[in-house]
């Protein structure tokens, strides 16, 4: 049986190379159905070693050393050429598993891409400079004189970021600054009239741009080929399949409230005190502190609490009580109560926005006047210490706690925190905010008989 | 300027008496901003503006592209429209005549009209998606007050003003040398900000995610009440942009104008919350010390918190100190009280609104008004016309026959022409050049295309 292709047979017969494959086709291989799907579990684990990596907030250095163990652990082959067919057959399988929602493709083009990053980082510069032109960059390399004009600017970011002066014959790309978002956001180049100065260095986040871009677009390709064609064509060979591998992997994203069903009004404030885990506690507090939370915080909230069963209707009436000694009861059917409604996808184009995971809300910008996000990461030591203790963590424990912190893995940090306040043990990890509360309601109610 | 009353129905206008200047009282209503849309508000030149030369002179331009804009009116009693669109500049104005919003926002322009928009998906090929979007700014003074004690919240002054200023000066600077843009307004947002938009062909055309890349370059201040230390500049130097900011502006302003006007080292409370940016505790209780015990400015006529300043600078700046931490402690807290304070979501996103230029706000009454970058300096929120002031000088101008525009009775005239002669024109200029040129390209690739075509028709005929 031939492997499904979402793009045209591939000129070249060469697949047989040993660097890092691009996905532009689908290789016109035979694969064993069994393979279509050990291959893709093996990469699976790749790329949900990587998201873990991420929620953790390790370090580039050590999320490529990361990459390399897992690779090695998952992907290796004595034969190159079986590794490389490996790999381009369980990203393909991926595609069609990741291509079919929104949430699904976010998260695949995520772990992709840095996945991508990182392999392409440990090539050679030869095999480096070999792919850019693969991906026919047009971008030159700056000439001497050039470089002599703005050798000392380059040489202010090199020291700005920690690193060397550049060489006296390091070769720097000029791109325009479009190209390179994420250097541009870090101010990790000089920027002159609309071109970037970039060194080799850093011409991976080039590559990762295109990359990314291309992929993206693949994955939408590929969700209408699935939806037009292959779902039906392959409903007794690969559908099953593929849909398979996709909830197997993918953990609960809360939309549906589950055990508990419903949450009241009435019920709020008690569940609050004894199992919102801290980003939504202070939230929670200071909504009833400043009758006010800015957009970011009514969102991560309010998600979380449509997650804890939390209806539409009792949402409504909680917000407008909170608000009201700030906002009267006209402006707020006016202001907020359409975002309210829109959440519960009762508004606009009436998604049901699912409640955010740790990794979304500890990767938020804060603005001023903000309280969202991960107290674990946006707090101050100080303020970070007094919320533990005020939530009855133990002085050892919130010693510990702050270790983790320390060490930027903010959800051991908030695992720790549960088990402290639970005076149990919790082998899982935190991943969610309704999965802290979850758990909290059924350790309490192992305990007490009673929810809360 | 008085304040403004409440926009009860003071409806009581004195009609214009030909030769009499009639007093015409402060307020914000409807009456005023009909005759304001009437008479007043520059439709031709927000259409101008928006059209970005597709006036249909050129085979190159585009027809549908004004008709493609998103703008939407807020009307009295806060009703609320989205989606709105014109074909042409008679249909904008009539519309605005007719309905009168207290406040016209700009969203961007989309792939269809987006009266049209329900007949589109939401996904796939035929969709309903932002295509064209100027990049904004918003800044706003009540974000800095924590680090201005004149005013709070909405109130402004010529002492806290200055915030806005320098804001605008490190900014623009930066649109134009690094990101190498040229059609930059800023407009005074009516009470207490600024606003920024950047209309170049590439601005317009940044995805979501350069336009958060720009807005991150930007970002440095990282405050909000749960994190003590806001700004962090760690590096063994700044980055060419931040260096330059801080010399060219920050430093200067923050030195001889915030430090001394703001008292920001002149009582315990106020010299803590800068003593608490500095890592090193020992040199901090230091200058506590010495601080608490000369509680007045004893030998020196000058200014205490310029004396005090220097000390702190001298002992953080001292060869002697080797800690990480202190290397950047002056220049961390020079960009705490003084570097911009940027709304990051309004830049972020294409679809997001923005108020357009010369609407008036409700709570002030005053027009919003460009804002010269070259000349930022002078410029006084607190002189900026409002709706009453203009609607009087507009009945006492009523004999001026030679001006050619109602405007230039009145002190809008000015703004109106400075809006034309450095923003609207030039940018005028450049589109016509970016259409022509456009369009000569495309011509250029079919008759590319269409000899290959020839040539490969020929080949397989054969």
């Amino acid at each position: 049986m031939e492997v499904f292709q979402s793009h045209r047979k591939s000129s070249s017969n060469n697949v047989f190379v040993s660097i890092l494959p691009f996905y532009r086709s689908a290789p016109p291989l035979e694969v064993r159905l069994e393979d279509f799907e050990f291959f893709a579990m093996d990469r699976l684990r790749v790329l949900k070693g990587i998201s873990d990596g991420l929620c953790r907030g390790k370090k580039p250095e050590e999320m490529e050393k990361l990459v390399v163990d897992l690779w090695k652990a998952n992907m290796r082959h004595p034969q190159a050429v079986e590794e490389v067919n490996k790999d381009i057959i369980s990203h393909f399988v991926l595609r069609l598993v990741y291509c079919r929602t929104e949430e699904l493709r976010k998260w695949f083009l995520s772990m992709e891409t840095t996945l991508f990053r990182h392999r392409f980082r440990l090539e050679s510069s030869e095999a480096q400079r070999a792919l850019m032109s693969e991906f026919k960059l047009p971008y030159k390399a700056v000439s001497n004189a050039e470089f002599e004009s703005v050798k000392d600017k380059l040489g202010q970011v090199a020291r700005s970021m920690g690193q060397n002066l550049p060489a006296a014959d390091a070769i720097f790309y000029k791109v325009p600054f479009e190209e390179v978002p994420d250097l541009v956001s870090g101010r990790r180049v000089f920027i002159h009239k609309g071109h970037a100065y970039v060194a080799m260095n850093q011409v991976v986040s080039l590559v990762v741009t295109q990359f990314r871009s291309y992929i993206s677009k693949a994955l939408i390709l590929t969700n209408r080929k699935w939806t037009s064609t292959i779902r039906e064509q392959e409903k007794d060979r690969l559908t099953p399949i593929v849909e398979a591998l996709c909830t197997s992997y993918l953990g609960p994203d809360y939309s549906q409230p589950q055990e508990f069903g419903e949450i009241s009004i009435k019920d709020i404030d008690q569940v609050a005190k004894t199992s919102f885990p801290l980003c939504m506690r202070h939230l929670f507090e200071k909504v009833k502190e400043d009758h006010h939370l800015k957009h970011g915080g009514r969102m991560q909230l309010g998600l979380f609490l449509k997650g804890v069963g939390l209806k539409l209707d009792d949402a409504l009436a909680f917000w407008k009580a909170e608000f009201a000694p700030k906002v009267s009861a006209e402006r707020f059917d006016k202001e907020y109560a359409y975002n309210i409604r829109h959440n519960y996808g009762r508004e606009g184009k009436r998604t049901d926005y699912t409640p955010y995971s740790c990794q979304k809300i500890i990767s938020v910008t804060l603005g001023i006047g903000d309280h969202h996000g991960c107290p674990y990461r946006h707090f101050s030591e100080e303020n970070l210490r007094a919320a533990l203790v005020r939530m009855g963590v133990s002085s050892r424990a919130v010693e510990d706690v702050m270790d983790k912190v320390h060490n930027r893995h903010y959800q051991l940090a908030c695992t720790l925190t549960f088990e402290a306040v639970h005076g149990s043990s919790y082998d899982a990890g935190i991943n969610h905010p309704n999965q802290y509360f979850i758990d909290s309601q059924r350790v309490l109610q192992s305990k007490n008989g009673s929810v809360a | 300027m008085t304040k403004e009353e409440a926009d009860n129905g003071r409806d009581d206008m004195v009609i214009d008496v030909p030769g009499q200047a009639n007093a015409v009282p402060d307020g914000f209503n409807a009456n005023y901003l009909r005759i304001y849309y009437g008479k007043l508000f520059p439709h031709a030149d927000m259409f101008k503006w928006m059209s970005y030369g597709n006036d249909g002179k050129h085979p190159g331009c585009d027809k549908s592209y004004f008709g493609r804009r998103e703008f939407s009116f807020t009307l009295e009693n806060d009703i609320y429209i989205r989606f709105q669109s014109f074909n042409s500049v008679t249909e904008l104005e009539n519309s605005i005549k007719e309905k009168c919003p207290f406040k016209i926002d700009i969203g961007p322009v989309y792939s269809v009209d987006p009266a049209k928009r329900h007949a589109y998906a939401q996904s796939g090929d035929n969709v309903f998606t932002p295509v064209e979007r100027e990049l904004v700014f918003d800044i706003d003074i009540s974000d800095y007050d924590d680090v201005r004690y004149c005013c709070t919240g909405a109130d402004v002054c010529l002492e806290c003003w200055p915030l806005m200023t320098i804001a605008i000066k490190v900014i623009d600077t930066s649109l134009r040398d690094d990101f190498g843009f040229n059609h930059i307004l800023w407009v005074y947002s009516g009470r207490r900000g600024v606003h920024c938009w950047v209309c170049d062909g590439k601005a317009r055309r940044l995805t979501n995610e350069q336009r958060a890349a720009i807005a991150d370059y930007f970002h440095v201040y990282k405050g909000n009440e749960n994190s003590q230390k806001k700004i962090s500049l760690p590096g063994l130097v700044l980055h060419p942009f931040l260096a330059r900011s801080y010399t060219e502006v920050l430093k200067g302003f923050f030195e001889a104008k915030l430090l001394p006007n703001q008292n920001l080292l002149a009582s315990e409370e106020r010299y803590e919350k800068i003593l608490e940016m500095i890592p090193d505790a020992s040199v901090a209780s230091e200058l506590r010390r010495r601080w608490q015990e000369n509680k007045r400015a004893s030998m020196s006529k000058d200014d205490i918190n310029i004396v005090r300043w220097e000390q702190l600078k001298s002992i953080l700046q001292s060869g002697k100190q080797k800690m990480q931490g202190l290397r950047r402690c002056v220049e961390e807290i020079v960009f705490s009280y003084t570097y911009p304070r940027l709304d990051m979501e309004v830049s972020r996103h294409m679809n997001h609104l923005l108020k357009a230029p010369f609407c008036v706000h409700p709570k002030t009454g005053r027009v919003c008004v460009p804002i010269d970058p070259n000349n930022c300096d002078e410029f006084d929120p607190t002189t900026v016309p409002t709706l009453s002031q203009l609607l009087e000088e507009q009945n006492r101008g009523g004999l001026r026959q030679d001006a050619e525009n109602e405007w230039d009775r009145t002190s809008l005239g000015e703004s109106v022409a400075f809006f034309r002669t450095s923003f609207l024109q030039p940018l005028l200029k450049s589109c016509k050049e970016e259409i022509e040129n456009s369009y000569n390209a495309k011509l250029q690739q079919s008759k590319n295309d269409l000899s290959w075509f020839s040539f490969g028709v020929l080949i397989a005929a054969q």
